[in-house]
């Protein structure tokens, strides 16, 4: 309720976004908005252009068309590094932790322009312990298993303490015990205040977490609702759900 | 928070290990004898070894710039180049006293400049990897055929005839009214590199120098943690450029004479394969390799000149093959893991440990 009592209700918003790579329209005039507070899901077929919308708000693309606001700002021009530091943080797809670092030295990489260096100590450590990876510290991050490198990466994005925090596909090849630990991570980290948005296959993690998705097909908003809409809605259950 | 206390403990406990780590030690042990040698040898053998110094520099700006940020450069021996001859020009056309001091400075800020110059344009152009291998390969090679047509007497810059081929001649270092030589310039040089070496220490271990070692590892995923990684790129550039042009400026003030053959094609390889065969990643195997290099290269050519680069080729292609990290920082790390017992080793999670059993609390 907060929300909609703050002059300012939207964090993120796309408006009319278009991204071509050579003949694919991997994004074709997409417009979303999230508001602060929420957990968004956004779902859809492979290539949908949902990892396409997460590095052009990320900066790593640059969009072809349309504006993206964050916080009332333009960002469009701004660099991948400026928009980290204004409070945007990301775990992508592709495994973005350093294998060759230890999970410590991860942690400290991803937190040194965010956390002063007095207080990093106890802040990586609180932070392994959110994941729990507390006594992995030492560990060469290659070495963990494909769960805990999912962990650790979303531990080194909320070292940032993001205003808006984009999550891609961040249970993919976790069993199901690892799967309802990353879903109680998520929702506390909604909980306490962090804007989250999660790409996710898994439509019982998305059941579980989700209060708003939004179903992306061929660059587009096919559709958007509550979790009960979108699973009632036969479009979705023909291009999405029927993939299966 | 009694965990928070044991974790402090515990990196204090690891930093300690580090510090006694065998590529510390060794470093302190090559210091250590450097510092007696000049006491023990010929004058010929001091000046020698105080060259092999002056070339360590060389190789100590790309294990930074190669080992730590991963930007494998064949300008290195541009930027000793430009050092060494702004050093000398400079020193030709000043004489009051000091000169020569502010001449080093001189050549390491022109090395260092004409670096991030370079650097600015290749990285916000987004040149990287292969291409600035290529793109530092061709600075070097255009700077040694812009140098070797500078024979006429119209190539001078106030008293400093360039001279092409025939080499600049370059004055020594002085101090006040005196000439460093022998074993003054020996110390000289030595300081130098321990100085070089103690803020490179620094450096690595700092804020930034873990922002590098993210970089080397994954630029994209560097920059969504906040870094400006192109700009650190052109500072670490920076950075090696200076360490190189000081290489330069000591080589040639050391041996009172340069010419474009030290920007040549063998001259930009030949570091990339000392290092290789050191390895890359630690300064002190950069540095240790470099004096034994050297020193092989001077008996081999003596006797069989012709083989020199045959060997630290074939050398350099065993290290790629069979010890990528190279065999000096191999041997140091092997040494770490017998004698420091686990100061390097860590523990192999099993992929299949389980979950944490409890759902993590808010803390
Ligand atoms: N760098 C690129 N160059 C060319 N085409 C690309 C590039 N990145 C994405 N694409 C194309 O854009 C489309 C959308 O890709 P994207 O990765 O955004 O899909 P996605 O919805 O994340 O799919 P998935 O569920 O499989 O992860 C695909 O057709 C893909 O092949
Ligand atoms: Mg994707």
């Amino acid at each position: 309720m907060a929300a909609i009592a703050s002059p300012q209700p939207t964090l993120l918003a796309l408006d009319r976004i278009a991204k071509q790579f050579g003949g694919v329209r991997a994004v074709d005039g997409l417009t979303l908005t999230v508001d602060r507070g929420e957990l968004r899901c956004l779902i859809g077929p492979n290539g949908a252009g949902k990892s396409t919308i997460f590095k052009l708000i990320m900066g790593a693309e640059q969009p072809t068309a349309g504006t993206i606001r964050f916080d009332g700002r333009v960002i469009n021009r701004w660099p991948t590094w400026r928009r980290a530091r204004e409070g945007l943080s990301i775990k992508m797809q592709i495994p973005g932790v350093y294998p060759e670092l230890t999970v410590r030295d991860n942690m400290r990489v991803a937190a040194q322009n965010h956390i002063p260096m007095g207080s990093m100590e106890d802040e990586t450590y609180r932070l392994l312990a959110r994941v729990g990876l507390e006594h992995a510290g030492e560990e060469l991050t290659k070495n963990l298993s494909h769960g805990q490198q999912q962990w650790l990466e979303i531990g080194m994005a909320l070292s940032a303490s993001p205003q808006m925090l984009l999550l891609d596909e961040p249970t993919a090849g976790m069993g199901p015990g690892e799967t309802e630990e990353t879903a109680r991570l998520v929702q506390s980290l909604n909980a306490e205040g962090t804007t989250i948005v999660v790409i996710e296959h898994d439509m019982a993690f998305v059941r579980r977490v989700a209060r708003n998705v939004t179903v992306l097909h061929l660059g587009r908003v096919f559709a958007e609702g509550t979790i009960a809409e979108i699973e009632a809605n036969e479009r979705v259950t023909d291009i999405y759900l029927g993939r299966t | 928070m009694a965990a928070a206390t044991d974790w402090g403990e515990m990196s204090a406990m690891n930093r300690r290990r580090r510090a006694l780590s065998s590529e510390n030690l060794a470093f302190v042990l090559f210091v250590a004898f450097m510092v007696i040698y000049p006491l023990m040898a010929d004058e010929f053998s001091v000046g020698n070894v105080a060259y092999f110094l002056a070339m360590t520099l060389l190789a100590v700006s790309l294990a930074l710039i190669w080992g730590y940020a991963g930007i494998l450069s064949f300008g290195q021996t541009a930027f000793f180049g430009i050092g060494g001859y702004l050093y000398g020009i400079f020193a030709l056309n000043y004489d009051w006293g000091g000169a020569t001091l502010v001449g080093i400075v001189v050549g390491v800020l022109a090395g260092g400049v004409v670096a991030a110059t370079l650097g600015y344009f290749m990285f916000y152009g987004g040149v990287n990897d292969v291409f600035v291998g290529l793109t530092t390969l061709a600075l070097t090679l255009v700077l040694q055929t812009f140098m070797a047509q500078t024979a006429g007497p119209e190539w001078a810059v106030g008293e400093a005839r360039l001279n092409g081929y025939n080499g600049m001649s370059v004055p020594q270092i002085m101090v006040g009214d005196t000439v460093l030589f022998g074993r003054q310039l020996f110390y000289f040089h030595l300081v130098l590199l321990v100085g070089v070496y103690l803020i490179l220490r620094w450096l690595t271990g700092s804020r930034w120098g873990y922002g590098l070692l993210a970089l080397r590892e994954n630029r994209e995923r560097t920059e969504t943690f906040g870094y400006n990684v192109r700009f650190m790129q052109v500072q670490v550039f920076f950075l090696a450029g200076c360490i190189a042009a000081l290489s330069g400026v000591l080589y040639a003030s050391w041996g009172g004479y340069i010419d474009p053959a030290s920007m040549g094609l063998t001259a930009a390889v030949t570091p990339v394969i000392y290092v290789a065969i050191g390895g890359r990643r630690s300064i002190t195997a950069a540095v240790i390799a470099t004096m034994i290099l050297l020193k092989l290269s001077q008996s081999l050519a003596s006797s069989a000149p012709e083989y020199a680069l045959v060997v630290f080729g074939a050398l350099a292609l065993l290290a790629v093959l069979f010890v990528p990290e190279g065999f000096i920082l191999s041997l140091l790390q092997a040494l770490d893991r017998w004698v420091f017992r686990g100061g390097r080793r860590r523990r192999h999670v099993a992929p299949q440990e389980p979950a944490p059993a409890q759902p993590r609390r808010v803390s």
